[in-house]
């Protein structure tokens, strides 16, 4: 509409009537962040905050019952099965962090200086880091679990080939094994992602910065230690917190790999495949209270990753340096 | 910086094993998609003998995949058009005008990038249910633009901070409403950021599988991922259909990786750095 126009339509409409349009207009711009509001307070944080008040009611099935206060709390950590179910999980999502960052994220350094270094091919290099990625992690648990397959698996087969018969193994099926296996998998997804994260911090130093700590004489570990790690500190800090997240609500990876029960005999289970038992599959949950104690877990569990992601957050931090 | 002889070969030597181990189960899946399943179980490495449709006969005879793909198209595509049309409404409100509550807004979208979303899945069932939405694809609709629309707010606010004020005052000027400077004005020259936020959430909405997992049991409006575990479920011992179900599974997203590789990898890892 331009400006002549306007005029005309104004000359020709009652004032009062192009002042309550033109207030329209104003308050107008108020609607715009209505759309997103309402799906995500709907859909994100009212679940979240329901999921604190439902901790503390007794449940019967879907329906809710009598408040309780924190005895759901108190059950999930002093009542066995439960308690022994927490820890023994517990320390399989610690497990699971800790080989996350040396299996993936430190490989992943490894890859992003190389590349760094300009070798041929680089852009190869990455796309084939990358490309598990495109992959649903359904399809990823899937298809390691045929490969992993005892009889008739590409694993075994090939180290069969190579005379190392000795090396077969029931890989899933052996709790020894087991969830090293599920970590290993985790980490050939998420490589190539870490892989252009610490590309990219590493790609973010000033090149006088490196020339400037050449010339005086810094090189090797020390070059790696006093300037390209501190300058990339963080892409460092983002891959940990988002491994730490990550890695303490591992589910779907487990699940399709070893079940809602975290096969074998628990030895790969964790908190949210736990959870998911309690809230969802009621056999090893123990009946009417199980919509309880597993709202009273994802909250412990919720708390649990809120605090110490925020506590990894402040430490590494400190460690950044202004460039 | 002064180097070995062996330094630069062992950096080859190095990216060239990774490279492998994470192709090589990519390939063997295809490969094994065109092989019957005796010939798998007698040779599992080799090259199909001949290139056998029979896995995909198979595949398409015990589940509806054809359903599911048509679901998992319809749930992203909504998806992702309602994050962008969400987000760029949100993201401008944000960007564009300094009412006082604008910095508290914002900081309450971007603290949904750390909620674990997953643990208020039980409110979440019981929403739904109450809604009606249980077993519609509307449930998987809204449940990824919910999650989408935080990444997408904080890239886009980025982005429309970025463009020069004068570009809209002229607008205003000619008495532009503030949707057909968003329109008109702004949103054409956003190309890249909006490209980056369909990448990011079109990738996590197709290969989602928790949420269908809770919240759909009809085999009819099953996507793509909860309906392999309906295949991995029934028809374990066909492995030739498995590995056909999984290759049909991940080509859409291989085929887009192809056409647009460097977006799809700039584009996943912007959320991470911003």
């Amino acid at each position: 509409m331009n400006t002549a126009e306007s005029q005309v339509k104004a000359v020709n409409k009652p004032a009062a009537k192009t002042k309550t349009k033109r207030k329209w207009k104003r308050w107008a711009i108020h609607l715009f962040p209505i759309p997103a509001l309402a799906i995500y307070g709907l859909f994100i944080v009212y679940p979240i905050l329901a999921a604190f008040t439902y901790s503390l009611f007794d449940w019967n099935g879907l329906v809710r019952g009598a408040f309780i206060g924190l005895e759901n709390f108190q059950a999930l950590f002093t009542l066995e099965p439960y308690k022994e179910l927490f820890w023994n999980a517990f320390q399989h999502n610690i497990l699971y962090f800790v080989g996350q960052l040396i299996a993936q994220n430190g490989l992943a350094f490894i890859l992003a200086f190389i590349i760094y270094k300009k070798i041929k091919g680089a852009e190869f290099f990455k796309i084939a880091f990358f490309m598990p990625r495109l992959l649903s992690i359904i399809v990823v648990g899937f298809l390691w679990k045929l490969i992993l397959n005892p009889n008739f698996g590409a694993l075994n087969v090939i180290l069969g080939k190579f005379g190392l018969e000795s090396l077969q193994k029931a890989w899933l099926g052996d709790p020894d094994t087991a969830l090293i296996a599920i970590i290993l998998v985790n980490s050939w997804f998420g490589l190539g992602f870490a892989v252009l994260i610490f590309l990219a911090g590493m790609q973010s130093i000033p090149h006088e910065l490196i020339e400037a700590a050449t010339l005086d004489g810094a090189k090797g570990w020390k070059m790696m230690s006093k300037i390209i790690i501190p300058l990339m500190m963080p892409a460092i800090t983002i891959i940990t917190v988002l491994t730490f997240i990550q890695s303490f609500e591992a589910f779907e990876l487990v699940y399709a790999m070893q079940g809602s029960q975290g096969e074998p005999y628990h030895s790969t289970d964790t908190l949210a495949i736990y959870f998911y038992r309690l809230a969802f599959g009621g056999s090893s949950g123990g009946g009417s209270s199980a919509i309880g104690l597993g709202s009273a877990l994802a909250v412990v569990l919720f708390l649990f990753i809120s605090v110490f992601t925020a506590i990894l957050l402040y430490f590494m931090r400190k460690k950044e340096v202004e460039m | 910086m002064k180097q070995n002889i062996w330094t630069r070969p062992l950096y080859y030597v190095i990216a060239f094993v990774v490279a492998s181990i994470s192709l090589y189960p990519l390939f063997l899946m295809i490969m094994s998609s065109f092989k019957p399943s005796n010939e798998i179980f007698m040779n599992p490495l080799s090259l199909p003998k001949s290139f056998s449709l029979e896995p995909y006969r198979n595949l398409l005879e015990q589940v509806p995949f054809m359903t599911y793909f048509y679901n998992s198209v319809v749930v992203s595509v909504t998806a992702v058009l309602l994050i962008l049309i969400c987000g760029s409404l949100a993201a401008f409100y944000i960007a564009r005008y300094t009412f006082w509550w604008n910095n508290a807004l914002f900081f309450f979208f971007l603290m949904g990038m750390m909620i674990p979303i997953k643990l208020g899945i039980v409110p979440l069932f019981i929403l739904m249910k109450d809604l009606g939405l249980t077993n519609s694809l509307w449930s998987l609709i809204f449940i990824y633009t919910a999650t989408g629309i935080p990444l997408s707010i904080l890239i886009l606010t980025g982005f429309f901070r970025t463009m020069p004020i004068e570009l809209e005052e002229a607008a205003r000027i000619d008495g532009a409403t503030d949707l057909r400077i968003l329109w008109n004005v702004l949103l054409p020259l956003m190309r890249p950021a909006l490209g980056t936020v369909m990448i990011i959430n079109f990738i996590q909405a197709w290969n989602d599988f928790f949420f269908p997992l809770i919240f759909i049991s009809n085999e009819m409006k099953k996507t793509i991922p909860v309906g392999m575990l309906s295949l991995f479920g029934e028809y374990s011992a066909d492995w030739g259909a498995l590995f056909a179900g999984l290759t049909l599974s991940s080509l859409p997203m291989m085929i887009l990786f192809f056409i647009a590789s460097k977006q799809f990898m700039e584009g996943l890892t912007a959320g991470a750095i911003k």
